[in-house]
This record gives structure tokens, sequence and C-alpha cells, in this order.
């Protein structure tokens, strides 16, 4: 019952995020609404008659007063309806679900490279000698301090144009996927693994793990079975930042990689000023974001205990 | 004499490359079926000791000993392996507080059975029985309930009973409890005691590591005192606690409040020279007076949790009242409501016959200099970037003195707490426990206020110190006319310190009066559970 | 990663001793070398360089490392060293720029919502919730949708897109401030309301904003590049790394260096500022 209301809790504090998205968005919508005519008529340099202005005016419904434009806004995005594309003249769900299969593969894929090698960085670094520690940890940092785009040309440089392993560009097959997932992967993966290993080594110092110890469980099952949990909830918390990585990290992989995808899409949009196609990718974004933290905050109702019985 | 169960001779343990010896040639024995008790003060090497019987001394730790025996096997040069097939199995392990000491993300029942999964060949079912069994022989009513739930759904005593079980599931022949009551509260505390008592059959061997000689006078055969990591004083309990012959084992003693009334000195240390004239207090009103307070707090669920209700009290010029209750009881709620920090839900506080809810912003602020407070933990009532003098200085300045004025004030109020000048430029941080108490009492007292609230004061230091605050506190009452509301779990505290005397219990006053007659004739069923809890190296003298 | 993300919390680490804490460690010797180069840079390029950014040499395009071009020239004949110097203002005013502007608008904000009531500070965190579901870079395209490309917009968009992340912190720290026992005790001496907050809310909620914002420096020089990569900050010619890189990319199978160069010196800044920042953080934690 508890862990119920808990979710409902969140899962009305996920819908008011999501309307302050749409009304922001409708607000950035309203602002430029007068270059949305003019561009929509004829684009840059036209110079319609106010007649034309008037009747794409009351195609978009600019004529009515704001609170049914804002009504009606809101109205079509429950629908699904995100608007249409100034640019490509199509519906700007439409565009976003063609380019949709190529990003989610490449995120997940990442995602999930970037999760087993933090988990596994930091399980196997957390209280070892200096030296291991000292080599993970700048390894980390480096890894942190590459901009996406370089990281991405280091691997290109030495993986497709020296050793000729993995394609330059493109989007076909698994092969091409190698190199994209891991340029998204690796900076995610070494603040994840950085957070986890300090999570992991201030865990291991609590007093439960002494007495765990002094039952006679060797270390291995000391750091899995019982740190390994308590510092997963860190983790689990950052699941936004993640998100945040992934989607934004893939504007500049798949332009880097010249692969097809919703982060190639929101770029060309942002280049051509094509306002609906751009406030869609973000209100999209937002959803993702959403949706991600209400399945995290039940996971982390399965995971502590605390929160649901505190 | 049987051969002995553990034979330490000689032991000694340093941490770091050249760090000094905690453990400095430490020496014991503990036959089978006896109890023995290292008692000392934090630092003093004890719970160093207790792990190093089990190999778990701690990173980067140096050990040596003569002997180091286990059941008349060698252990000295036990690899991680051979440690692993003691721990658990052959001794038992009991840390403090079982809220941290038990993985907080497992129910108990897992937790219990976690040493009979490593250590035998029970199947699953099997084990759930044994942790079933387990449960009822610690005392746990509900065993098949409680096995599900997690560690912070129990309760402190349940909690640390089912720690307990946890090690003694294998049927360890030894087992080693540190400071096993620490956390608890008196009345819990007394019943955590008898079950170890009661686990002290047959032949397995105990050993307890306490602060506490009153614990120690409840559970052990024979006591070893440690200091800086060396026995002072090592002999059967009676005779070490009724007669002790080294001066620490005596100062230690001595420092035990409970068993001194107000008025005598638990320390060794001089008074304080306090250069002021006692101040002439207008002794017509009292300076503060509660009349039916509540407080409300919203809890979860739209509920309401009443932490304070109906409580009315007074503290006149120059006396201490003290707050006696056990956790959760509403003392503290009630300190911040007497200081106007807090507002309350019902009823009011008069400071000198005005409400609070009756003054002005200015006027509270003057009001407020009437009232003072000193915390348990002083190190975070500190301003974290500010040095002593920085703090004093500020406590000075808001009583209007001049800046030519503030540094000789600062260095004057110093003094009265026993700290000397060159304390000024020293931070916070970098001073010792009692020190930083000094400190925050010196800052209470520089407003020249009429009544400090000492909320828990003397509960976080060792006894010694403990005692050198205790003492101070009444020279500054005598010297300076200030009255306190001493706040404390510790009923030997309170007793020592306390003019009258309120005991509260779920927020509410069960019973109030002089301090004799509660602790002589206590009136209320509670308080004299209270008191029967209160546990003592020696009895309390009569009257 | 996004360049632009400001970590909310950052994690502590105990146990240092004060003269641990003293010691200078070789990297930070080093990052702060790097960063006194790039300020030379950035403040007197002449001394660094006899070359023009602009200027087209003589020895065509494509020049290897030489004397006379100390790291070549690129696909137009203009020498390469002269372009990663004069970029190298353009790194740090991206940079420091940026997270002013985010730091000032951050406090504020975070400010408001902390001391304010709390109709006001469920307002404000609303929408920080709302600028927190976006992906930073994903805000700072939609910045640069409303307001154009260029430099000083690249530079809007980037400060706007780390905002909230500096408006969480500095209310969620005024929050423990606010809360502390020493706001307490010196609220029970009678000290006024506004003396407490001048004296001890506001310097101990600010405290950990210098190196926060010392590792937000580099983050943003980071996503300055990445904007300009993409096409959408500074524009070429004018020298900027990121765009000196998305150039060389053209040329990276016949002259990788063209992409090492400006590779590298974004990797050294982003690390070298880190690297202070969090030697920062060490000297600063044991004191809190």
């Amino acid at each position: 019952m508890r862990q119920l209301k808990r979710i409902a809790t969140r899962f009305a504090a996920g819908v008011g995020v999501l309307w302050g998205a749409a009304t922001l968005s409708f607000a950035a919508l309203h602002v430029t609404a007068g270059d949305a005519a003019l561009a929509t008529v004829a684009g840059d340099g036209a110079n319609p008659t106010q007649a034309v202005l008037d009747r794409v005016r009351a195609d978009y419904g600019l004529d009515q007063p704001l609170w049914q434009q804002y009504l009606g806004y809101l109205g079509r995005l429950l629908q699904g309806d995100l608007g249409e594309s100034y640019q490509q003249r199509v519906p700007v769900a439409t565009a976003i679900g063609e380019q949709l299969g190529e990003t989610v593969q490449l995120a997940l894929s990442a995602a999930l490279v970037a999760v087993v090698l933090a988990v596994g960085t930091a399980v196997l670094t957390a209280r070892r000698r200096p030296w291991i520690r000292s080599a993970a940890s700048g390894t980390e940092l480096v890894l942190t301090s590459f901009p996406t785009f370089v990281l991405g040309l280091v691997l290109l440089i030495v993986f497709s144009f020296q050793a000729g392993w993995f394609p330059v560009s493109g989007n076909d097959g698994p092969a091409a996927l190698v190199l994209p997932t891991f340029t998204l992967a690796l900076p995610i993966a070494a603040t994840l693994s950085q957070v986890l290993r300090t999570e992991l080594e201030e865990v291991l110092e609590q007093p439960f793990i002494l007495t765990a110890r002094s039952r006679g469980m060797r270390d291995a099952g000391v750091r899995l079975r019982h740190a390994l949990r308590h510092a997963l909830i860190q983790i689990v918390t950052m699941s936004g930042f993640v998100i945040g990585g992934l989607l934004g990290g893939a504007v500049i992989t798949e332009t880097l990689f010249v692969r097809r995808g919703v982060g190639q899409l929101m770029l060309t949009a942002t280049t051509s000023k094509d306002i609906p196609l751009v406030l869609g990718v973000v209100l999209f974004a937002a959803a993702v974001y959403v949706v991600v933290n209400l399945v995290v905050d039940i996971v982390y109702g399965l995971i502590d205990p605390r929160v649901v019985t505190a | 004499m049987t051969a002995p169960l553990v034979r330490v001779d000689d032991l000694r343990v340093s941490f770091g490359g050249h760090g000094a010896d905690v453990v400095d040639g430490v020496s014991f024995t503990i036959a089978p079926g006896e109890c023995l008790a290292l008692v000392g003060e934090s630092g003093s090497g004890k719970s160093v000791t207790a792990r190093t019987l089990v190999g778990l001394t701690g990173h980067g730790a140096r050990v040596r000993a003569a002997a180091l025996q286990f059941d008349g096997r060698d252990v000295s040069r036990h690899t991680e392996r051979h440690w692993r097939g003691i721990r658990g199995a052959q001794v038992g392990f009991v840390l403090q507080d079982a809220l941290s000491s038990l993985d907080a993300l497992r129910p108990v029942g897992r937790e219990i059975a976690e040493p009979l999964a490593l250590h035998t060949t029970l199947t699953k079912a099997a084990r759930r029985e044994k942790v079933l069994e387990l449960l009822r022989a610690v005392g746990v009513p509900e065993p098949e309930l409680r096995a599900q739930q997690y560690p912070h759904q129990l309760s402190g005593g349940l909690r640390q009973r089912a720690l307990i079980a946890s090690a003694i599931a294998c049927g360890p022949r030894l087992l080693i409890a540190d400071e096993p009551t620490t956390a608890l509260d008196a009345t819990v505390q007394a019943q955590i005691l008898e079950l170890l008592g009661g686990l002290k059959r047959g032949d397995a061997g105990m050993l307890v590591v306490s602060h506490d000689l009153s614990v120690v006078a409840r559970l052990a055969d024979r006591v070893a005192v440690l200091r800086d990591g060396r026995i002072v004083e090592h002999g059967p309990t009676r005779q070490v606690l009724q007669d002790p012959q080294h001066e620490y084992t005596k100062a230690l003693l001595a420092a035990v409040p409970a068993t001194h009334a107000k008025g005598t000195r638990l320390s060794s240390a001089p008074a304080a020279v306090i250069r002021a004239t006692p101040r002439e207090f207008d002794r017509s009103t009292p300076i503060v007076a509660a009349e039916g307070l509540v407080k409300t707090y919203a809890g979860p669920d739209r509920t309401h949790r009443t932490v304070v209700r109906e409580v009315s009290f007074a503290v006149h010029p120059g006396e201490t009242l003290g707050i006696v209750g056990e956790s959760g009881s509403g003392k503290t709620t009630t300190a911040r409501l007497i200081l106007g920090l807090e507002r309350a839900d019902g009823g009011h506080v008069s400071v000198r016959g005005r409400r609070w809810d009756s003054l002005s912003p200015a006027d509270k602020r003057a009001e407020r200099r009437r009232l003072q407070i000193v915390y348990q933990d002083p190190l975070s009532s500190f301003d974290p970037r500010y040095t002593v003098g920085r703090v004093l200085g500020e406590a000075v300045a808001v009583t209007g003195l001049r800046a030519a004025q503030r540094r000789d004030r600062a260095v004057e109020l110093l003094e009265q707490v026993s700290l000397g000048a060159e304390h000024l430029k020293r931070r916070p941080l970098e001073l010792s426990g009692g020190q930083r108490q000094r400190v925050a009492i010196a800052r209470a007292l520089a407003p020249e206020p009429e009544l400090i609230v000492c909320d828990e004061p003397v509960s976080a230091l060792d006894v010694s110190v403990q005692a050198q605050i205790l003492d101070l506190l009444a020279d500054l009452q005598e010297r300076l006319g200030v009255a306190y509301l001493f706040i404390s779990h510790d009923l030997g505290v309170i007793h020592h310190v306390s003019d009258r005397v309120l005991v509260m219990k779920d927020g509410e006053v069960v019973e109030s009066g002089d301090v004799r007659q509660i602790f002589t004739a206590p009136a209320h069923p509670y308080t004299r559970t209270l008191l029967s809890a209160v546990l003592t190296p020696a009895p309390l003298p009569a009257g | 990663m996004t360049a632009i993300t400001v970590p909310a919390v950052l994690p502590e680490r105990r146990g240092h001793t004060a003269a641990r804490r003293r010691s200078l460690r070789p990297g930070v010797v080093l990052g702060l070398a790097f960063i006194g180069l790039l300020a030379v840079a950035a403040a007197a390029p002449g001394l660094l360089t006899a070359h023009d950014p602009l200027e087209i040499s003589s020895a065509g395009a494509f020049v290897p490392p030489g004397a006379e071009h100390l790291l070549g020239t690129d696909q137009s004949g203009r020498d390469t060293l002269a372009r990663m110097v004069y970029g190298a203002r353009s790194s740090l005013v991206m940079g420091l720029g940026a997270t002013a502007i985010a730091v000032t608008l951050g406090s504020a904000i975070g400010l408001l919502a902390g001391l304010a009531n709390r109709y006001v500070e469920g307002a404000v965190m609303r929408l920080i919730d709302v600028a927190l579901s976006i992906p930073d870079l994903l805000l700072a395209l939609v910045v640069i949708t409303l307001l154009g490309t260029g430099t000083v917009n690249a530079l809007f968009a980037v400060a706007f897109a780390s905002v909230p992340y500096y408006a969480r912190m500095i209310r969620a720290q005024t929050h423990v401030v606010r809360s502390a026992a020493y706001v307490e005790a010196a609220t029970a001496l009678g000290l006024r309301r506004s003396a407490v907050i001048r004296r001890h809310i506001l310097p101990n909620a600010f405290k950990p904003l210098v190196v926060l914002a010392t590792i937000g420096v580099g983050n943003a020089i980071g996503a300055g590049a990445s904007l300009s990569f993409l096409g959408l900050g500074t524009k070429p010619p004018a020298p900027e790394w990121g765009n000196m890189l998305s150039l060389g990319i053209q040329y990276i199978s016949n002259d990788p260096f063209m992409v090492i160069v400006p590779g590298v010196a974004i990797t050294l800044t982003v690390l070298s500022v880190t690297v202070v920042g969090r030697d920062l953080r060490r000297r600063t934690e044991g004191r809190s």
C-alpha cells in the first residue's frame, strides 16, 4: 500500500514535470509564432500578402484567444500530436518515430556497456592497493575529461583508420554500432564507476560489513552480497544523469559517425530553426526522463526496503 | 585448572608504517565458561584487542604477540583462510548499535542464517527452522514475523537480540561482545545484559568490551582495565570494583556520577578560577515558565505525532531542573520550545513573566540573551569557518561590548572554563571533545545568561572528561548563580546535577519533584522501572 | 557525455591529514602549468607565436610540422600553432563567461528557493525539475534554435543549460546550512535574522560553489567546443578548437594531425581544470 502510494505520488510529480515542459514549449512556440507563419508560407525572404498571412494564422489557430490555443496545444499533445515540422512538412511524431529505432539501439547498448564496465571496475578496485585505485581513478579522470567528440575521434583513428576493425560511419550492422556505443558509454561508465567506488569504499567501512566478515564470509562474498547492493542505490539515483548523457551524447555521436537517429534529427532541426521539431524532441526526451525515473523509483523500492516500510 | 580457551601474551598492535603501538603488551587468558571484561575509555585499545582475536584487526595493522592461542592452537600465523574457518563458527562477534551492524537491506532472518550457510551443511529449510529457534532463544517474540522484517522495522532491543542470535548461530566456543549495550536505553540495556548473562552457561567463554564499569559489573567474572594500550589493573570483578588498587581505576570509579550527590566533585581537577562576583537575580518570578506545552509534528500519511503534551514547569534563578527520559520522550523538543526556537502548538512559554508569543522580534532577541544553550555535539554548533576567537567574539559582540574590549572578555570567558588564551587561534576541529564542550559553555556564558539549557552535554564524552565538565558546570553555578535546565537520558548524571527532576515518557511528564524524593521514593511505576534499570558498579548510597 | 554536466552533490572523501592536504601533487602542478600557459596564450598570444591565425602561408596547405610552422599548416595554409594559440582565448572566454553567468543566475534562483517561503520555493523547484528533465545539450540546442548560432549565443546556451544544476546545488546547500546547529546557536545568541544569513548561512552555503564552479569551467569549455564542433558556435575562419577539429575530420585520413592537435588541447584543458578543481576540494573539505 505504502509502495503504491509512493509510486502514485511520483507519477503525479512526473506528470507535473511534463506539463511544465509542455507549457514552456508552448511559450517558446508562441513567442516565435510570427516567424513561424512567415517561414511556413515561403521561407526566408518571402513577402506574402496580409491575406495569406491571415490564412496561415487561422490554420495555426493563432487568431484564437491565448488560453484556447494553450488548451488546444495540450489536447493535441495528449493525443501524441507534437505538431508539424516546418522543414520536413511531416508530423513531428512521425519524424521522430522514423529515427527512433537506431537511437534506442545505440542508447541501450551504450547503457548496458556503461553499467557493466562501471560495476565491474568499482567492485574490483574499491579498497584495493593504492596503485590499483590510482590507475583506475586516473583512467576515469581522463575519460570524463574527453569531450564526447574527441573520444569518438580517438576511437575512430585507432580502430577504424589504423586497425581497420570497424567501419568509419553508417548504420549497417552490429560492427558499425561498436565504436559509437563505446564513444557514448565510456564517459558515462567513468563517472558511474567513480561514484560507485567512493560509495563502495564508504559502505565497506560500515559496521555491518565487519559483522559479515566476523561470520567468516570471504571478501568476494562481502563485496557482492552485502556492499554492492548498498552502493547500487547511489547509482540508481543517477539515472537522470545517465539519460542526459545518452541523449545529449547521441547528438554528437550520431553526427560524428554519420548515423541516422534522433540526435542527428535534433541537430538538423536546430540548424534549420525547425522549432516544432526541436521542441518535439525535447518533449520526447523529457518524457523518457520521467518514465525512466518512475521505473527507477519502483526499482529503488525493491532494492531498499527502508523507503517502503520506514 | 583446565587449559585456557584463549591465551594472549604480550600482544602489540600498531597501524601504519611507524605508528605507535595502540595495543602495547597486553596479556590475558579466558578459561572455558569464564567471562572477561576489557574496560577502558576511547583510544585505550580495547576494541582493537578484541578484533585481533578474530583476525580482523584492520587495514594496515601490524600484530605481534609472544603467544596468541585459541583453544590450545597457535593462531598468530593464521592466514585469511584459516581465520574464516574460525570466525562465525568458533568465535561469535557482537558489535554495538545493531542498526548499523546488521545489513539494512536484508531481512534479519537472512542475516542470522548467514553463518549457518557459511559453516554448516544444513538445507535451506533446516536453516530457517534453526533461525526461528535462535530467535526464540534470544527472547524475540513472534519469530516467524521478525525473521522476515528488516532491521529498521525492529526496536533497538530486538535488533540487538537478532545480532546476538546471528553471533551464536553456530554455537561458538567464544562470544565477543564489543560495547553490546552502548546505544540502548537504560531499560533495554538491562534486558540485553540479562540475555548475555544467560548465555554464559556451559564451557563457552565470553569477552566483553565496554567503557561502562556498570555493564562490566553485571557480566564479568574478571576485569582488565586498559589505558593507552596497557592493562593497568586486572583481577576478579568484585575486587577491582570495590577495592581498586591503581590510581586510574580509582579515578574512573570516582568519576561515575550516580553514586555521588550534588556538591561532591567527580574529577581531581582543581575548581575553575572564576573571577566574577555572583550577580543578584530577581527571585520573585521564575526565569522561564512553561504552561501546558504541546508540540505536534506531521507524520507520514497525514498522521500527527504529538511529541510534547501538556508539559508545565518553571525554572527559578540559581537552580538546576533535570529532565530525564529515554530517547523519543520529548526532552529535546521541550528544550527548543523553552528557547523559542520552535513554536508551541498549545500552551505557552514565559520568560521572566513575558510570553514568547507576545514579544516583538527585537524584544525576542533581547530576551534570548537570558537563555543560552549547550548541545550534545558542540562541534556542529560552531560555524566550521570560525576559530574559537571568532566564535567567542561574535557571542561577546552581541552584548554590545566595544570592539577594543571584546578580546579581553573572550579571554576571560576562556579562563572561566579553564582554557588558556592560546585557544583563541585554534579551530574547534583541532580541539578534543572536552575542550570543545568548554568552548561551547564559554560561548553560552558570554551574554551573562540567567539560564543555560544543557541538552545531553556530556553524553558523547568519556567518563573522566564527563566528570570534569560536570564539575565545571557546578563551579559556574556556584560562582555565577546561573540556573540550568539539564537534559539527559542518564539517571546517574541527573541525580548528580539536579535540585528538582522531571521524568518524561512519550511526551508527557509522568513525575516531578525534589531529586531526593524522586530517587528514593518514586511514585510513578515508570520512574521505578527506570531506577531499577540503573546499573551501578556499586549500590547507590542510601538516602 | 554531455560536457555541461555539473554533479549536484560532490561525494566527499574523509581521512586526509592536514599535511597530506597541503602537499602539492605532481598532477596538480602540471594542471596549473597548463592553465598558466592557456592564460598567457589568451592574454598575449603574440608571445607564443609570430604568425597571424588568419594569414595564409606562402608554404601552402598541409605543411608538416617544421621549423617555420611548428605544428604545420591547415587545409588553407594557415599556421596551426597560431590558430591554437589564438583559439585559447575563445576557449577561456567560453569557460569563464558561461560559468560566471550560470553561477550568478543559478545562485540567485537557488537562494530565492532556499530562503523564501515554501510556495515560492515550490514553484521555483518545479521549474528546476522541468529544466533538469531535459538533457543539458538538448537544452543548449533549444537556446540556439531560439537565439541563432554564433559565439555569443553558444556561450549563453552553455550558460543556461547549467543554470539548473547550480540552482539546485545552492538551494540544497542553503537548506542544509539553514538547519545547522551553528545557525541555531547564533539565533539563540540573539543575532538578527539578517546577520545570521549574512554571517553564517550565505558563506557556508556558497563554500562548495568555488570548487563546483572551477570544475564547471572545464565542463563549459568542453561544451562550447562541442557546439562549435556541431557547427553551432564560433564559425570558421575564426580560430576555435572545436571548429578546427570539425574541419580537420574531412582530412583525417591524409592529415590526422589537424584533428589530434585541437583534440589533445581540449582534453588537456578540461583535464587540467578538473584536476585543479578536485585538488581544491581535497584541500577545503577537511575544514568543512
